[in-house]
């Protein structure tokens, strides 16, 4: 009795390791990633402050269900190998995971020991546990069911996609993944910056995933290349739809088309999945602005705001309509752009582009804003203040204020019900669509969300999948 | 690897032909859609629009000018190379049906992508007046195949060395005078097709044109592409390539297409530096 008090008193003791990242100025001129990840060493005192709940909270909290004290107690007793094995039986993506996840709304937002101290850092053990793996691991690979010889089709090769892959090759099936960009990926490829994302890591994933047996057909823009009734005619028993939701939504503002107004998914494309960033080694360009303007303050916003400031940008501004408080990017990436020289303007919203003779933007007119009633959305509606213009100098602006559906797929494949946005409608315990045969996913059910919750929703699909192809539809 | 079974230069050695095996697209591209090609890791995804398909040998043909890095970086690729990537068919097919008499108008490489617009147009019942031009008889391409998709070919060159010694527009002007004419297709260089929409306009003849815009994915992603059609913001890569010649912002476009210029002219200088 005495000695566990004693024990208790100890563990409580160790305060959330920190990971050590590249300091704000350095790494505001780099792309390598800002966190360096824990040693060992960090990882078992961290995984030390785990009380081990017998109902652990964050187990419910985390979108892909994983056993998360079971890995940390395997950390804490330096078994790594046996960690990443049992994270991947819940998820095939850890080292993505652990770096892109929002974990303080999730597994670490309802952790026991946030009510009084820190919760304890599971995405930075999550990633440890992948990263060492990766560097230090056997290759051994997880244990696969017998072949069922059915074969499944995964349209895009994003997070929801891949978890679906990851998932129905150990149950027995036949994977092929189709893509249509010329790496597999999806968002993690072309939207996540290096920084945060180095891609890499994203090819080592998809590598594991070939290793265990799934097919990445690049270059095959379903709907185009071939339709999903002819994946069927070629014998696929089951499609399951994660094509994101890839249509970049521009301002409807005069001087819209001038050269330096880049949708964010153009902007960043071309720096991650093009590498334009490296150019001229790699042969596409991008714009490099003097002064960057990034429109809107999500994930995807911060992530081009500091991209800006990467590729040379001597002032880097978020222009938002609505405050801080309705900021919808998580908190340290908000933290670590703001560290890095980022500004914020709230409470503003352009309303015309301003251009020279050769047709690039030069500057920007603004309103100020203030908040009213609340919206559909639940926050509070930004309401012009008339006669608040103001302009902004700027030879680049970026446009983040969210993407839409793209229709290339939906429109190209009959017995689909969309919604109104022209999402796909699906049956939310089996993410089934109300075309037979065929499941969906990810941004292209909900619109824009997270990484996790695309993952989320695959795991949704590939249960009700496997039993569609064991059971019946 | 997307393998080039068979290659010709054209126009001085400026424009090269590439068939290429794949067999995916060949079978279902139609006239009028684009493809995307990336020669290696490090290189651009450019997109050409189709200037043939042969679904039975599995291979689709490009025609292109070498006027930057990445063209000429493709100029490099020999039988039996091939490119990294290929993706298509992409674009909308351009709409063929039965109208009467169509006259196509085409400029530089263009004519290269109205060559299996014309023929299907032929083939749709139509009676096809072509009209091609070129800045000097040498340049000047496809002249048999053209030849073989209409009912009357008329060649224009701008220094006179063949055909008729002026622009396309003289000779379409002539046409349009002594005949009526349903539709007009044009394709080519960005001032050609407005000047030819500019005539078709007053003569009050439906006009196609097909642009090239710079693009990234080409599947309706980015917005790069945009162009202003009729007052609205439209994608070239998944609302065209082909749009109303009658509605398009040409200037918007031509500004547009030089976003990168001062790069891509490095790029290709030192490229050129080394490939000597």
């Amino acid at each position: 009795m005495a000695q566990e008090a004693t024990k208790k008193v100890k563990r409580e003791k160790i305060p959330r390791q920190a990971m050590p990242e590249q300091k704000a100025k350095v790494r505001a001129k780099n792309f390598d990633e800002v966190p360096f990840g824990y040693t060992p060493e960090t990882a078992v005192k961290e995984a030390q402050r785990c009380l081990q709940c017998k109902k652990p909270s964050c187990v419910a909290g985390c979108p892909v269900g994983i056993d998360i004290p079971g890995f940390i107690q395997l950390i804490k007793e330096e078994n790594f190998t046996g960690a990443i094995r049992h994270i991947w039986q819940k998820n095939s993506l850890p080292a993505v995971c652990g770096r892109v996840c929002p974990q303080e709304i999730q597994c670490e937002g309802v952790c026991i020991l946030a009510k009084k101290e820190e919760p304890v850092a599971i995405g930075n053990l999550e990633r440890f546990a992948a990263d060492w793996e990766r560097e230090n691991g056997t290759g051994a690979l997880p244990p696969k069911a017998e072949p069922t010889g059915k074969r499944v089709a995964v349209v895009g090769s994003g997070p929801a996609g891949l978890t679906v892959a990851g998932d129905l090759i150990v149950k027995g099936h036949e994977v092929t993944v189709f893509e249509a960009f010329h790496k597999p990926g999806g968002v993690l490829i072309y939207g996540i910056p290096e920084f945060r994302l180095p891609k890499e890591i994203v090819a080592q994933e998809v590598n594991f995933l070939e290793r265990l047996g799934v097919k990445v057909e690049c270059n095959q823009v379903v709907g185009r290349t071939i339709t999903i009734d002819e994946l069927f005619e070629e014998g696929y028993e089951a499609v399951f739809i994660g094509v994101g939701a890839g249509l970049p939504v521009l301002l409807d503002v005069p001087g819209k088309n001038l050269i330096g107004i880049y949708s964010a998914n153009e902007y960043l494309t071309r720096s991650n999945l093009m590498k334009a960033y490296r150019f001229p080694e790699y042969d596409t360009p991008i714009i490099h602005g003097k002064n960057v303007v990034t429109l809107g303050a999500g994930n995807v916003a911060m992530d081009s705001a500091r991209t800006a400031l990467r590729l040379g940008a001597e002032n880097s501004r978020i222009v938002y309509r609505r405050s801080r408080a309705e900021v919808p990017a998580r908190a340290a990436e908000v933290h670590h752009a703001e560290e890095e020289g980022v500004e914020f303007f709230f409470l503003a919203a352009p309303t015309k582009f301003i251009g020279d003779d050769r047709g690039r933007v030069i500057g920007m007119e603004c309103l100020k804003m203030e908040l009213g009633e609340p919206d559909a959305s639940g926050r509070r509606r930004p309401v012009p203040i008339e006669g608040s213009e103001f302009e902004l100098e700027c030879d680049l602006v970026i446009v983040a204020v969210g993407t839409g559906a793209n229709p290339i797929l939906t429109q190209s494949t009959d017995g689909l019900k969309l919604n109104k946005w022209g999402y796909i409608e699906v049956d939310e315990k089996t993410a089934k669509t109300t075309k037979k045969g065929v499941w969906a996913g990810g941004d292209i059910v909900t619109g824009s969300a997270t990484v996790i919750l695309a993952m989320g929703a695959g795991r949704t699909a590939s249960d009700s999948i496997h039993d569609y192809l064991t059971i019946g539809w | 690897m997307f393998k080039i079974v068979h290659r010709e230069e054209m126009s001085d050695g400026t424009v090269v032909l590439n068939d290429i095996e794949a067999p995916m697209i060949a079978r279902k591209a139609k006239p009028g859609q684009f493809v995307i090609l990336k020669a290696n890791e490090t290189g651009e995804r450019i997109p050409l629009t189709m200037a043939e398909t042969d679904p039975e040998k599995g291979t689709i043909t490009v025609i292109y000018q070498v006027v930057g890095k990445s063209t000429a970086l493709f100029k490099t690729l020999q039988v039996g190379d091939g490119y990294q990537d290929v993706i298509g068919p992409l674009g909308k097919p351009t709409h063929i049906k039965k109208v009467g008499k169509v006259v196509c108008v085409g400029g530089g490489t263009g004519i290269a992508v109205l060559h299996p617009i014309t023929r299907a147009l032929k083939e749709a019942g139509n009676h096809v007046i072509c009209i091609i031009g070129a800045r000097t008889k040498d340049l000047l391409i496809l002249e048999d195949r053209m030849k073989a998709a209409s009912h009357e070919l008329r060649i224009c060159t701008d220094d006179g060395s063949y055909g008729h010694h002026g622009f396309v527009t003289d000779v379409l002007k002539e046409v349009l005078e002594k005949e009526k004419i349903d539709q007009a297709v044009a394709i080519g260089p960005v001032p050609m097709m407005k000047f030819v929409s500019l005539m078709t306009k007053e003569y009050n003849v439906p006009t196609l044109v097909s642009l090239n815009p710079i693009m990234v994915d080409g599947t309706g992603m980015c917005g790069g592409c945009r162009v202003s059609v009729g007052g609205q913001t439209k994608f070239a890569c998944v609302d065209g390539p082909e749009f109303d010649g009658h509605q398009v912002d040409y200037d918007e476009l031509t500004l547009r297409l030089q976003a990168y210029c001062e790069d891509e002219k490095k790029c290709y200088e030192e490229f050129c530096v080394m490939d000597s």
